[in-house]
């Protein structure tokens, strides 16, 4: 099929970019560690865990899945920057004239992004290893739990490709692919207990999309402290947080693929 | 049977700017048209429709005997399109950019490289096949992407102002490229602002305006509309130029025009040198110095100015933004060649020309409004 074919050529390219501007990578890197590092330790004395997360070390144990949930969802502004580059520089014009697949773009963009958001993730456990952070769990549950997160992210770089071809400017694409993952990855059971929050964002937290991976895989690197998943408003994501996170993440890339791929037929630089 | 490029009233528009207005074309195949026209003129628009890259609200257009709107996948393997923008991936390298396009052709990766390789050495890029295009002068990236464009070798080419913003010196080997490419036959839609380029390389041109082809034909049948050859005299003191017009409307076929900042007097006639000697006497005996005097035959851009009302380069604030300065030097010299062949064409042009021209100006004023806020295809164009 010509359509996987294209993609990977397109991701190929993507990548070998990725590689002559490491200061991208870079970059994407230093945020999270900061995320790492400034909770550990300055939100992580004072921060208390219901269910047992004892002072910085146990908060730490809970935090660590919420800041690689968040990084990954970062993606989104990854791909809608590039592919907004793309049209800007009349690159999308010139594949579009090609006989390739129509959504190949599109896809050797997201999973260029894959690669890039694995390698970051790979460097942030480092980081969170060397600040104390320890899973609970075997080998493959572990993986599991980062599977889960590469998903979300992939996932993730498909709404920001239909942002990219929307906004049509890098920098527009950027700011509109950050903004509201600020929101979205703060009202969530990443960096704080869901039921200290209002009853309204309770119920919010606990359905939104992103805390259903960031519980599971809590769940699946063994971060919970010995106690099985609850939840708080008897959301059902919360109860079945790995069979959530993953009907989630298929679910917005059915939905992203298909609106960003219609949108890349008729765009127009 | 219709053209290798072929289109009918085609009709575009984005929010309340027409576009594209209604555009025929007829691209015989193996020939070259050059389409004329000022910045949001509708030319890119046109090229867009015809690489398939937007759909018109109206007509309908064959590429390569393809019908564009049935069959786009089939148009896209027979087509090459070079951009106004170097459409090319600037931290490849000149290679990766040419075997990545190969591969979306859906070549095999060897035939890719194999051809990759063979268009470097044939533009000129060998040497730098292996750096980023990112380090690549303007030249050597508009080659780059010419090169993209033939990588199939495509029976049928559109490039969208191939030579804008490059120096005389790149400008010249593109078009020494370009003359190649079709002496080997293949079929070229052009377009371009520079008139000077549309004389040098195509067969047919036609002249697009708001979005409408205004006038089409030979470089040499559509100079012969302005009405032949005509004097240009620039005398030496302001106080001159009244006399002068009055002693031009002894001489000329028609109005003369008077540019008072650089005192130049310009009025058509027909005559040839032995006219001008007797125009030199005469103002000679009223006393007027005359700084320079010349007989020119029309080039396109008057063509344009008398089709138009307005020069083809940019000319008013929304264009300017577009414009990059060398608009319409065009060719001042004047060429020799064709008089007699257009003299033939004027007269088949002749009973055209006063209604074309009428309609044009019309058109000129009335679109203008709605054409300086152009945000479609000015917008489009205008962005560096």
């Amino acid at each position: 099929m010509s359509g996987m074919s294209d993609s990977l050529v397109i991701a190929r390219r993507n990548v070998t970019r990725m590689v002559r501007i490491p200061e991208v990578l870079v970059f994407g890197l230093i945020q999270p560690i900061m995320f790492v590092v400034l909770f550990s330790y300055v939100f992580g004395g004072s921060i208390n865990i219901p269910g047992g997360g004892h002072g910085p070390s146990g908060y730490r144990e809970f935090l660590m899945a919420g800041i690689f949930a968040q990084t990954v969802t970062f993606a989104t502004a990854g791909a809608g920057a590039g592919i907004a580059d793309d049209m800007h520089k009349g690159l999308i014009d010139r594949f579009r004239s090609l006989p390739m697949s129509r959504g190949a773009v599109l896809t050797g963009r997201t999973l260029a992004d894959l690669v890039q958001t694995a390698l970051t993730l790979v460097v942030l456990a480092v980081v969170a290893v060397l600040v104390g952070w320890r899973t609970h769990e075997n080998v493959a549950s572990v993986l599991a739990g980062f599977a889960l997160l590469l998903l979300l992210g992939y996932a993730f770089s498909w709404i920001g490709a239909l942002i990219g071809l929307t906004v049509r400017t890098p920098e527009a694409a950027t700011s509109g692919g950050l903004i509201w993952l600020f929101p979205l990855t703060f009202i969530s059971n990443a960096f704080v207990a869901v039921k200290g929050m209002p009853t309204f964002l309770q119920h919010i937290a606990e359905w939104n999309p992103f805390s259903a991976t960031v519980a599971a895989s809590r769940e699946l690197f063994g971060n919970t402290n010995g106690q099985a998943v609850k939840s708080v408003t008897g959301a059902w994501p919360m109860e079945h947080p790995v069979i959530a996170s993953i009907l989630w993440s298929v679910l917005i890339i059915v939905v992203f693929h298909t609106l960003a791929v219609r949108k890349y037929r008729s765009a127009t630089a | 049977m219709p053209g290798a490029i072929y289109a009918e009233g085609l009709v575009k528009t984005f929010g309340d700017v027409r576009a594209l207005d209604g555009v025929d074309l007829d691209v015989p195949e193996g020939t070259v048209l050059g389409m004329l026209g000022p910045n949001g003129a509708g030319k890119t628009t046109a090229v867009r429709v015809l690489t398939t890259l937007i759909r018109p609200d109206r007509g309908r257009a064959e590429v390569a005997g393809i019908d564009v709107l049935a069959h786009p996948d089939r148009v896209r393997r027979s087509i090459g399109l070079s951009g106004q923008f170097a459409a090319v991936d600037e931290y490849l390298t000149g290679r990766e950019n040419l075997t990545m396009v190969g591969r979306l052709y859906q070549m095999s990766a060897r035939d890719a490289k194999r051809r990759a390789a063979e268009l470097l050495e044939r533009f000129h890029l060998a040497d730098a096949a292996d750096r980023t295009a990112k380090t690549y002068s303007g030249g050597m990236r508009r080659r780059l992407d010419l090169a993209a464009a033939l990588v199939v070798s495509p029976p049928v080419m559109f490039m969208d102002e191939p030579t804008t913003g490059l120096d005389p010196r790149n400008r010249q080997q593109l078009w020494d490229v370009i003359q190649e490419l079709v002496a080997g036959g293949t079929t070229l839609l052009l377009t371009t602002q520079y008139l000077e380029e549309a004389d040098r390389l195509a067969h047919d041109i036609c002249v697009v305006d708001h979005g409408r082809v205004i006038a089409r034909g030979t470089s040499d049948q559509l100079k012969a509309r302005t009405g032949g050859e005509r004097v240009e005299i620039v005398v030496h003191a302001a106080e001159h130029i009244t006399v002068t017009e009055q002693v031009l409307r002894g001489f000329g076929k028609g109005e003369s025009a008077v540019d008072p900042h650089t005192r130049k007097i310009t009025v058509p006639v027909a005559g040839g040198a032995k006219l001008l000697a007797e125009i030199i006497r005469e103002l000679d005996s009223r006393g007027v110095e005359i700084d320079d005097i010349g007989l020119r035959r029309p080039t396109l851009d008057d063509v344009f100015i008398s089709l138009t009302g307005h020069v083809a380069e940019a000319t008013d604030g929304s264009r300017e933004a577009g414009g990059d300065g060398e608009g319409g030097t065009g060719d001042k010299g004047g060429k020799a060649a064709g008089a007699g062949a257009s003299a033939a064409a004027q007269e088949r042009a002749g009973g055209e020309t006063a209604a074309l021209r009428e309609t044009a100006a019309r058109e000129t004023t009335v679109a203008r409004e709605a054409a300086d806020g152009d945000s479609a295809d000015a917008g489009k164009e205008g962005v560096k």
